[in-house]
């Protein structure tokens, strides 16, 4: 199976080809321009430089969130018109669970924190190519097991869960450098942060989790894939708010 | 940019358009014949707030934009194999809007192997006269007015702009959006202003006429805006009744005096016999009858497009990108889009 993995949720750009068990190519870059001028030049390179004949994909795998907002939607617009162009089904595939499964096999469990600003973190936990999974495994099928789905909380919050939760835990994404000082501070559970290599969400890691997507038949069409935001706009969030006030 | 000197048979142009509120594809078949046109409004969900949202707007292009295109090749009969390449809107407009259409865009050339045509918004709005006007040719003056724009333009040559004048403040669409919001009237401004109008008097009260220091084709419209609102609040205070057709029609008419004495002006000094409107507010009845018998009294002829290609539309892109191909423009796979974009700016 050849599933093209598309990483467009935060600062990193990041196109991969993963074949059955094999990251054919992986390009990343985390770098300030934006995904508009990167995605699909990386694309066009890594397309040429593994010969690759988009014909031959079984699936686009996306972040499909949460994010940024404008990055996802970059992400989702690139896969959807991919979808569309190639008559190819996609994986939406949660930004979280794809984050995590950089750390498949890790003891304890596994905390992406994302910095999702307005003193807040998009966060989940999972558990990774450990026991929990053993049964889904037999059935040849490797996915994490969500121990908290991906969500919005405040690092107090989250704190909280992972105490009552009571195992080591590791923790990843662009929300570390932001919360690093409280957690380290104030968590009462066993922690570690993840290095530099697996740190930030990568596309290899969202075209992997994309197959076993794909194997569970948990595909889309290319014109039904919109991003999960986890988050309403602001405007909707205030007019709800006054539509609260008035009763 | 290469420059390509054969052109093929019959060029087909998929053209994507999401600059604003407007979801929209079109294939347009040698740059004049459209073959479909299909446009998916979001103006009901943006009523809501008395504006388009530019984070609601950009998540419904998300969800829209498949569907649109899909349904743009199918009622042109066509496969995107077919077609000889993808136009889309990369400026200017709302950021996270634009965003989608290019990034869609983008992902559907490469993966169809087909060259891709980054098109100014504004020169879609004035190839929209092409389209139901065989015999437009260029040179002409063309009047670009809508919520965002208001541009007074020399179309020297296809894809060649010469701008005499611009809006220093709001935009005339944005205009009719704030005073149908001041007397109540709501969101969008413009067809609602058109159609008060029509029941009131427009000499009834003199709104200013601005003038611009220095600059004989700009405009600017936030003074007049300031007298509406003032004439509101004087009214408010005395207790004087406000007809509100009568205010909308003496506004519409104080912005659309403007338009046509500048517009007309600029034909008459600098040459040209043809005038042009586009743009939204280029469906604006009294406009549209203004500027036809200022035409007539100065012996030009006026063109202007159906309501359906005033609209931000993919047809108009269409119509634009075609003329851009045959020159041999191409966008790259880095095409960004670019918010601020100035026409005949590459």
């Amino acid at each position: 199976m050849k599933i093209l993995g598309i990483e467009s949720s935060s600062l990193v750009a990041s196109v991969a080809v993963v074949t059955d068990d094999v990251v054919t190519a992986e390009f990343t870059a985390n770098f300030k321009k934006t995904h508009s001028q990167t995605l699909l030049p990386m694309l066009d390179q890594m397309g040429k430089l593994i010969e690759l004949d988009m014909k031959t994909l079984d699936a686009i795998a996306v972040a499909a969130g949460p994010g940024s907002f404008t990055g996802l939607r970059i992400g989702a617009a690139t896969a959807k018109g991919l979808g569309l162009a190639l008559g190819k089904p996609l994986a939406a595939v949660p930004t979280l669970e794809a984050l995590a499964c950089n750390l498949w096999g890790c003891a304890g469990v596994v905390c992406p924190i994302l910095d999702a600003r307005r003193d807040q973190v998009y966060t989940g936990v999972y558990r990774v190519g450990q026991s929990g999974a053993a049964e889904k495994e037999k059935a040849d099928v490797m996915l994490p097991e969500i121990i908290l789905d991906q969500c919005a909380l405040d690092i107090a919050g989250l704190m909280r869960k992972l105490e009552e939760i009571g195992e080591p835990v590791t923790f990843l994404g662009d929300g570390v450098s932001v919360f690093r000082e409280r957690l380290s501070a104030e968590l009462k559970v066993p922690y570690t942060f993840a290095p530099a290599q697996n740190n930030r969400q990568r596309a290899a890691s969202v075209a992997a989790l994309g197959t076993e997507y794909v194997k569970c038949g948990r595909t889309v069409t290319a014109a039904e894939f919109k991003p999960d935001y986890l988050r309403k706009s602001q405007a909707e969030r205030e007019r709800e708010e006054k539509e609260e006030q008035k009763r | 940019m290469m420059k390509k000197n054969t052109i093929p048979e019959d060029v087909y142009i998929l053209a994507i358009e999401s600059s604003c509120d407007e979801t929209a594809a079109a294939v347009v078949k040698n740059g004049r014949e459209i073959l479909s046109n299909v446009i998916a409004s979001q103006i009901d969900l943006h009523t809501l707030y008395g504006g388009v949202v530019p984070e609601i707007a950009s998540r419904k292009h998300i969800e829209k934009i498949n569907p649109v295109i899909e349904t743009a090749l199918s009622d042109a009969g066509m496969t995107l194999d077919q077609t000889t390449a993808i136009a889309v809107t990369y400026g200017p407009g709302l950021v996270g809007a634009l965003l989608v259409g290019v990034a869609e865009a983008k992902a559907i050339a490469y993966a169809a192997g087909k060259p891709l045509v980054g098109v100014h918004h504004i020169e879609g709005h004035i190839s929209a006269n092409f389209i139901e006007h065989p015999d437009l040719e260029p040179p002409f003056v063309c009047l670009v007015v809508s919520g965002g724009h208001s541009h007074l333009v020399v179309v020297k040559d296809y894809g060649e702009f010469e701008i005499l004048g611009r809006t220093r403040d709001d935009a005339a669409g944005e205009a009719f959006d704030k005073v149908a919001r001041a007397v109540g009237l709501g969101y969008p401004g413009g067809p609602k202003i058109d159609k008060a109008a029509k029941e009131g008097n427009k000499k009834a009260i003199h709104f200013p006429r601005a003038k611009v220091e220095g600059s004989v084709y700009d405009f600017s419209f936030s003074g007049l805006k300031s007298a509406v609102l003032n004439y509101l609040n004087h009214a408010q205070m005395t207790g004087e009744e406000v007809n509100i057709a009568d205010l909308a029609a003496s506004f519409q008419y104080a912005v659309v005096d403007v338009l046509v004495t500048h517009t007309i002006a600029a034909a008459k000094e600098r040459g040209y016999d043809k005038v042009a409107i586009a743009g939204g507010v280029a469906s604006n009845s009294e406009l549209r009858s203004e500027m036809k018998k200022a035409c007539k009294k100065a012996g030009l002829t006026f063109y202007y497009p159906s309501p359906v290609y005033c609209t931000d539309n993919a047809a108009m892109i269409g119509t634009a990108a075609y003329y851009e191909y045959i020159n041999g423009a191409r966008s790259g796979w880095d095409l960004n889009a670019v918010p601020y974009l100035k026409l005949g700016e590459r």
